[in-house]
């Protein structure tokens, strides 16, 4: 496709356009095999994320499993509009966003800080260390994470006694709303702290060293390095990072919320996955919940889509 | 590093007087920092692997005496015992969770492994007709998915609900390992499969035994990657299973520990019943158990974990 654009700035050869389903019929014709390697590939992204995508039509119908699809009533936009007329749309609305902004300020800028922090330390063995130390919560499962918070934040549990130092209530964390967003927060930087550092080091070490030379030689100490050279650094790195959190900031997993939520704190802990896979998977109402999950969708993607066109606007960055 | 450090004293003002240390000066100013520095990073280690000390120290306890104690512990409690061990490798949950969630690990990581092996090798080949295409429609589906009802409909539709399957296939490529693959694969010479070519061998040929031996690196990252996704991944099975007997042992932690955990714990523990005591102590050991063999491991492929990140980052 590309060829036939960049040809055409040359007057002297007259360029035919190729007829691709034919180009394509060669190409299977040379490398048979490149196809036979593609096809589980190719099946696994059509049943299991095309099919689904396919499937969201029953967010407009009235969807009846023994029916099945074809002939399940369609009813356009009452489900979106029996969400946005009903009772959670706040709610859900609020604590997904809220979750989110609260790991956008709190949980983003910690790796970086952890990382310019750690760059700091003169010994490699130290450093090291600290790395595979902290690298390690990664690989603890959500269920063992969530489950040891829960047991933390028992009446007499480790997280409530240190915090009730600070006049904080001796009782079930859990079982108090306005604490479970902060616990989540904090859980996930526990969590991932370490291991969201890590291409923070890459871009950290890829930053060259003439540049630190220079600085010294003009006078700047360790903070005006850190500020004049290694953030200028690892700035593209972060806007990255930035922009796919502003895309996710309203999507959330519903797993781990879903693991540590109770229905005393649904005000404050329910969010719109977990209000999915409720609605959808425990009381069957497939056709609300799977339109409830594709606004949540095209939202995400809306959001995804402006803050990749807002940076490369601002600085030239951008994901694609 | 000197010369910038007592920059940074004049600086600010600190006082200028220097100080000697692996015989290199530093100002006072610097070495503050670097005290500040190494103990928030002592902090942060410290943080980072107590609480699964805890359940260690707790495995061991008396029950009795955990459920009462209030804050931090730093070695168990007497009386010492190895009943939560014991009990934990009777249940039959356990062992059935161990069996299940080993075949996941093994089976699950060698097949997400070779299909998104060979996909990355066909949208890395510039000699694929249909690359651009393929590639969009793999990385389309990082952003956007029909959600879970519809996927939960399709698993039924196509029969492998309740199989073990259902487990494996419907997370079973991960995009961007994919890409990351295809990142590695295309820095890769080409002029290597080209005298594969001209020799005749074909396209798996040449993933086999000219690109897999050159992307060992590559391909333990993805390997463990997966693996470390089976052995902790629970929720396949709690949407897509009903047969207890193909339940990875993740969900019989979570039946454990969280499903029987009861919201408002008794204040009184005269009240609490033996059998409360068994549930609390199992609590720590099956915590360890699931644990341990993935920690076991991590410190020899921490290098390839971190490997797999930078190459991630260098398509970023």
């Amino acid at each position: 496709m590309n060829k036939s654009s960049t040809s055409g700035s040359v007057p002297a050869t007259k360029y035919i356009k190729p007829n691709p389903f034919k180009m394509l019929l060669k190409n299977v014709k040379e490398h048979p095999w490149l196809y036979v390697l593609f096809l589980p590939v190719l099946a696994y992204f059509l049943v299991f994320h095309y099919w689904p995508m396919y499937g969201v039509i029953i967010a407009f119908k009235d969807y009846k499993p023994m029916k099945g699809i074809f002939a399940s009533n369609w009813v356009g936009f009452a489900n979106f509009a029996q969400f946005l007329n009903g009772p959670y749309l706040w709610r859900l609305v609020r604590n997904t966003l809220s979750i989110n902004l609260g790991m956008l300020l709190v949980a983003f800028p910690l790796p970086i800080i952890f990382a310019l922090l750690l760059n700091e330390c003169r010994s490699v063995k130290f450093r090291k260390v600290v790395q595979t130390v902290t690298y390690m919560p990664h690989f603890v499962s959500s269920v063992v994470v969530c489950s040891l918070m829960l047991i933390f934040c028992r009446s007499n549990g480790v997280i409530t006694t240190m915090l009730s130092v600070f006049g904080m209530p001796q009782t079930n964390l859990f079982s108090i709303g306005k604490f479970f967003q902060p616990l989540y927060i904090a859980m996930n930087v526990w969590q991932e702290l370490g291991w969201d550092s890590i291409i923070f080091f890459a871009a950290l070490t890829s930053i060259d060293a003439s540049l630190y030379e220079a600085a010294q030689v003009d006078g700047a100490g360790r903070w005006r390095q850190m500020w004049h050279v290694t953030l200028p650094g690892i700035a593209p790195t972060i806007v990255i990072l930035l922009i796919l959190r502003i895309g996710n900031l309203m999507s959330l997993g519903w797993d781990r919320i879903y693991l540590l939520y109770n229905e005393m704190i649904y005000e404050q802990a329910d969010v719109i996955s977990t209000y999915v896979y409720r609605t959808g998977l425990q009381q069957m109402q497939y056709s609300y919940s799977t339109a409830v999950g594709l606004m949540n969708s095209v939202i995400n993607v809306i959001l995804l889509v402006g803050a990749n066109v807002v940076s490369r606007k601002v600085n030239d960055t951008s994901l694609w | 590093m000197s010369a910038n450090s007592k920059m940074t004293a004049a600086q600010i003002g600190v006082s200028k007087k220097e100080m000697k240390k692996n015989g290199v000066k530093r100002s006072t100013g610097a070495l503050i920092m670097d005290i500040i520095i190494y103990v928030l990073m002592t902090i942060l280690m410290i943080v980072a692997v107590y609480p699964l000390y805890y359940c260690l120290v707790a495995s061991f306890s008396d029950a009795k005496q955990i459920l009462a104690s209030t804050g931090p512990l730093f070695a168990p409690l007497k009386p010492y015992t190895m009943h939560g061990y014991k009990m934990a490798f009777q249940n039959a949950g356990v062992l059935i969770g161990f069996r299940n969630t080993l075949f996941y690990v093994v089976g699950g990581t060698l097949l997400s492994l070779s299909v998104t092996m060979a996909g990355a090798f066909c949208v890395s080949r510039k000699y694929f007709y249909i690359r651009g295409i393929a590639m969009k429609l793999i990385l389309v589906t990082m952003f956007f998915s029909g959600g879970i009802i519809p996927l939960f409909f399709v698993v039924r539709w196509i029969g492998i609900y309740d199989t073990v399957w259902a487990f494996v296939l419907p997370f079973g490529v991960s995009a961007y390992n994919l890409i990351i693959m295809r990142t590695f694969f295309s820095g890769i010479p080409a002029a290597l499969e080209e005298a594969a070519l001209l020799d005749g061998a074909n396209e798996l040929q040449i993933l086999v035994y000219v690109i897999m031996p050159l992307s060992t690196a590559v391909i333990a990252v993805i390997a463990m990657y997966y693996g470390v996704g089976y052995w902790n991944s629970w929720y396949p099975s709690l949407m897509f299973q009903r047969d207890r007997n193909l339940f990875p042992l993740q969900m019989f932690l979570r039946e454990v520990l969280i499903t029987n955990q009861s919201t408002s714990v008794a204040k009184d523990v005269t009240m609490q019943s033996a059998e409360a005591f068994d549930r609390e102590l199992i609590k720590y050991c099956m915590v360890i158990i699931s644990t341990v063999p993935i920690l076991c491991i991590y410190p020899f492929l921490q290098r390839y974990f971190v490997k797999g990140v930078m190459v991630g980052a260098i398509k970023g």
